[in-house]
């Protein structure tokens, strides 16, 4: 049973680690982030279960936090961007090309 | 047994959404997906023994961090889809291929890393499931906790300080805003006062009924535009409201001079165009341009549909 | 009889005799660091120099005759450069003073000579200073008493023949004749110089008389190696066979250098060197026999060039190789052959000479023109010139009593009693010079006029004549004085030893009688042909044998066959490996780099995705690791 999570949890970190890289919208390929960390978290809840202790809840939660705060400052930069280059597009960001 | 029922059914379910998440243009579509992720892996959560985590998941996640997602969808412009077209070469293929291996090779370690059955959580959260989470995150874990508060209110800093703008123009005040109306008005004939508010000449309050001025005639004014359009499509306008609307463009042009576009040409206008989000001077009440586009409310009306 | 001892000399004339390198080569420093300020009294400077060299080489003559004959090898020390190892001195004996009487007054009678032949050239100050130089060098060749000295007189008067071949410097033919020379001259000199790092080895000393006294104690082996690259310098300097091919382009110098240098004195070089290394050659029978028959080879060559020149100088240089052929056949048969040589040497001088002096007259006359089929007839106009021009003509076609008569029968009785094929070879050789020397006479002198409208012909100032007249005297006197009684041969054997027996002299011997007859036939068909009949005005086609002596007997060609095309193709080709090559290394390696980096480059799309994409990939590359190995 503890095998099915981790693979769900592998399986939704790969599909969010290919948008990342597949998706153009900034704020998409932030919510393909989120669900990257969210399959973290699964594997950590699942492993607190398996060891029989709380350190694996208490991580998710800490990861929570910190990926709230990460969200609002990253989607305040979004915007910031957005409103001086008119686009959310990840592909603008582009100066360092050869 | 229920769990494991619970565990397929949201497997696939959130598989399904991450795919959605992924794969769909529209970029609320991949909000709401990652919504339905959230929540099902809020359920996944409850059902292995950390209720806590689920409230908090729903809470913070699905409720703060996607609503929060989901305004600035709103800000950057809703309708934005990404064209299906990749500007770099390759990168869809070794992205999918390095998905899939990464996937397998995550499965293949992660998955043969347990051994054994899972001991469960019943010794661990002895008081209780949020008690024995206080007592680690209040006794062992202090330091990380009181840390990780400052890096919230740093957070909310930080955002305060990058979503603020410095005014460029001093802010028109209202003795500003009452001249602009007026040369307006000396301009295009567009009436000064604002609109009339819910309830003041109408007799019902469908939107397809049109107000009446105090004389008794229809105030060209209340018309909904697309409703009539839409009538008229069909055949259904009512001939007052048809001859008001005519009489209200002739007016138009005798005053601008230019020709006003017919409400057929208004409606192939408003198209969905990815509008740029709407200045301030929006929301001190600009210039009124013709009639019919007057706010950028009716435009977002536009915009969501 | 053996070489003398050579005694270490002081006092006296001979005490002196460094004064003969040193007064002409202050005379050539001065005219040379002095410039246009020296032009109105250079001439005479360089003149006075040369007498006065001639008036120390009389006196020491003069006070070496006062000694016994076994006591007249004097030598004189000079610097003493590394203390037990490097000396450097003067030796005065029988051969070195032979040698400096004749540069000296023959120089001497051509400076006087130069300063109405070279009246008109704005440039006669740095002709005199050439001529000094060029005497000083010489001397101080035929005066040293070791080879390092020797080599450095051999290089001086390379460098004066270089400068006065290349004296017009204007004009393209007179450079790349210099050039030629000094080329061809230098391959000589390696071989040379090779000879003396061999003598060096052997002996480890270079003086005279220590390496020639101690000769017979190396192994033959060795003394044929010496020879034979001691012949291959003499080779270069006296314009031998195969060395022989800048001698005919040297004549684009001034007359009076071609007098001088060409054939009176510095190509005689080449058989000083052999005659002073007698004792190398004699412990050597095949270097000897290699050096009779480059001799042989030479004269014969000589003599067919000349008979189809018709540029007087050239045919008279012809003439210059095919006489030196002669000294060095000599030279190359032994003690016996020495004096001839020598003697022969002295003789030709004169006569040589005289007749490059005349011909130096007959062009002054006719505005420069050496071509002898726009001559004809000149012996009415110029009767001095006609008269001293045939005296060095008889003498040299060995007309009896006249002084070819003595050395040259006397060459060839020697080498026929040495070696029966090369004396009837030589004798031909005589033959064909009668008949080529009675063309270029019967050309010039005689005939019909043939001059071109511009010309004027008309007898040279006295102070081109006279040098002519004193000449022609020698020319006609000096042979019988020689040979006549062994004399000469007496005087130099303290020098070079002179064999057991002296030969006899047999005016009518069989060979002598052959040669007149040869000789008689070749006059009197070059009277049928160039005398009595039309010489016509534009040379004829004539047959192969015409083109091969017009040619040069295609020494040219062969020299630019063997050595000029390879070498040509040898640069082309390092210059093709170094463009190609190294360049093509190094550019290559920078292409290389710079290509690849331009390709690098485009990895850094500026894209963050693409750079998402590798660290997913390294991320996955990570995991796979991890699998692998286990537990991290």
């Amino acid at each position: 049973m503890t095998t099915h999570y981790l693979v769900l949890s592998a399986l939704l970190f790969a599909i969010g680690g290919v948008g990342v890289l597949v998706r153009r919208n900034a704020i998409v390929v932030f919510m393909c982030v989120e669900l990257m960390l969210n399959a973290c978290n699964l594997a950590f809840v699942t492993f607190a279960r398996q060891n029989g202790n709380l350190d694996g809840q208490l991580i998710a939660f800490f990861v929570m936090i910190v990926a709230a705060a990460e969200v609002v400052v990253g989607l305040a930069i979004i915007v910031t961007i957005f409103r001086t280059r008119r686009s959310a597009s990840v592909d603008d960001a582009s100066l360092l090309k050869n | 047994m229920g769990e494991s029922i619970t565990f397929w059914v949201l497997a696939v379910v959130s598989v399904a959404a991450a795919l959605g998440l992924v794969f769909s243009r529209k970029a609320v579509y991949s909000a709401l997906m990652l919504g339905v992720v959230m929540l099902s892996l809020a359920v996944l959560y409850a059902v292995q023994d950390a209720p806590f985590l689920a409230a908090v998941q729903i809470i913070v996640y699905t409720g703060a961090v996607m609503m929060l997602f989901l305004f600035v969808l709103m800000l950057v412009g809703v309708d934005s889809s990404d064209s299906l077209v990749e500007t770099i070469r390759g990168q869809r293929f070794w992205a999918i291929v390095g998905g899939l291996g990464f996937a397998v090779l995550l499965a293949l370690g992660i998955g043969n890393a347990v051994v054994g059955s899972p001991k469960g959580l019943t010794a661990a959260t002895q008081g209780g499931n949020v008690p024995s989470l206080a007592e680690l995150i209040f006794t062992r874990h202090v330091f990380a906790f009181e840390v990780t508060s400052a890096l919230l209110i740093t957070a909310a800093l930080g955002a305060m300080v990058l979503a603020h703008r410095e005014r460029t123009t001093p802010k028109p005040t209202q003795r500003d805003l009452s001249r602009q109306r007026f040369i307006a008005f000396g301009k295009t004939g567009k009436n000064p006062a604002p609109l009339p508010g819910p309830g003041t000449y109408a007799r019902h309050n469908a939107i397809d009924m049109p107000a009446l001025l105090p004389d008794g005639s229809i105030s060209p004014l209340s018309v909904n535009r697309y409703i009539a359009r839409y009538e008229e499509a069909r055949g259904t306008l009512s001939p007052e409201i048809a001859r008001v609307l005519e009489q209200e463009e002739t007016e138009q042009q005798r005053l601008n001079g230019h020709g006003t576009p017919t409400v057929a040409e208004e409606a192939a206008d408003a198209g969905p165009d990815t509008e740029p989000m709407p200045e301030e001077s929006v929301v001190a009440g600009r210039v009124a341009g013709p009639r019919g586009e007057s706010a950028g409310e009716s435009r977002s009306e536009e915009d969501g549909k | 009889m053996e070489p003398a001892e050579i005694i270490q000399h002081s006092g006296g004339a001979i005490g002196a005799a460094w004064l003969m390198i040193a007064l002409p080569l202050v005379g050539a420093a001065v005219l040379l660091l002095g410039g246009r300020r020296t032009d109105k009294f250079g001439h005479l400077l360089g003149v006075l120099m040369a007498v006065a060299s001639f008036v120390v080489a009389a006196l020491s003559f003069m006070q070496l005759l006062g000694f016994a004959p076994g006591e007249r090898r004097r030598g004189i020390e000079l610097y003493d450069f590394i203390p037990g190892m490097a000396k450097v001195g003067l030796l005065v004996d029988p051969l070195s003073i032979s040698f400096c009487l004749l540069i000296t007054f023959v120089g001497s009678l051509i400076h006087i000579y130069s300063i109405g032949y070279m009246a008109h050239d704005p440039n006669r100050r740095r002709f005199f200073a050439y001529l000094n130089l060029f005497v000083a060098a010489m001397l101080l060749l035929v005066l040293a008493d070791n080879y390092v000295a020797l080599f450095v007189g051999w290089e001086g008067v390379g460098l004066a023949s270089y400068l006065l071949i290349g004296f017009w410097q204007h004009k393209p033919s007179a450079a790349t004749a210099a050039k030629k020379a000094f080329i061809v001259n230098r391959v000589g000199d390696f071989g040379l110089l090779l000879g003396i790092f061999t003598i060096f080895a052997t002996f480890h000393t270079l003086a005279f008389g220590d390496v020639l006294g101690n000769a017979s104690k190396a192994s033959s082996g060795t003394l044929t190696a010496i020879g034979l690259l001691l012949l291959v310098g003499a080779c270069g300097k006296s314009a031998q066979l195969p060395l022989q091919s800048w001698l005919l382009d040297a004549m684009e110098g001034p007359t009076p250098v071609s007098a001088l240098i060409h054939a009176a004195t510095m190509v005689t070089a080449g058989v000083y060197l052999i005659v002073r290394s007698g004792p190398i050659f004699q412990g050597a029978e095949t270097a000897q026999l290699v050096v009779t028959i480059v001799g042989v080879a030479t004269l014969l060559a000589g003599a067919i060039i000349g008979t189809a020149k018709d540029d007087i100088k050239k045919a008279l240089a012809g003439s210059t190789m095919s006489q030196i052929g002669y000294m060095v056949l000599a030279a190359g048969v032994g003690p016996v052959g020495y004096a001839f040589a020598i003697a022969h040497l002295i003789t030709h001088g004169f006569f040589k000479a005289d007749m490059f002096l005349g011909a130096g007259s007959v062009m002054h006359a006719m505005n420069d023109e050496v071509d002898m089929r726009k001559y004809g007839a000149l012996r009415k106009v110029m009767p001095l010139t006609f008269w001293t021009f045939l005296i060095g003509y008889l003498a040299i076609i060995g007309f009896p009593l006249l002084s070819g008569y003595f050395t040259k029968d006397g060459i060839i009785e020697v080498a026929m009693e040495h070696n029966a094929v090369l004396g009837w070879l030589a004798v031909i050789g005589a033959g064909i010079t009668g008949f080529y020397m009675s063309r270029l006479v019967f050309m010039t002198f005689f005939g019909t006029k043939r001059w071109e409208p511009t010309a004027h012909p008309h007898e040279s100032p006295a102070v081109m004549t006279w040098p002519l007249i004193i000449l022609s005297i020698g020319a006609i006197g000096l042979g019988a004085f020689l040979v006549l009684g062994n004399r000469f041969m007496t005087f130099l054997a303290p020098a070079v030893g002179a064999p057991e027996e002296l030969p006899a002299f047999h005016p009518f011997s069989l060979t002598g009688l052959v040669t007149l007859a040869l000789v008689a036939i070749g006059a009197a068909y070059a009277w049928v042909k160039y005398g009595r009949a039309e010489v016509p005005a534009v040379a004829p086609r004539g047959s192969f044998l015409t083109t091969f002596a017009r040619r040069d007997l295609y020494g040219d060609a062969l020299n630019e066959a063997l050595f000029m095309r390879p070498g040509q193709w040898l640069t082309r080709l390092a210059v093709f490996f170094d463009n190609r090559g190294i360049d093509g290394l190094v550019n290559g390696l920078a292409a290389g780099i710079g290509g690849t980096s331009g390709r690098l480059r485009r990895v850094q799309t500026g894209f963050v995705r693409s750079y998402a994409l590798s660290i997913f990939l390294g991320a996955a590359v990570l995991a796979g690791a991890w699998l692998v190995v286990g537990n991290l």
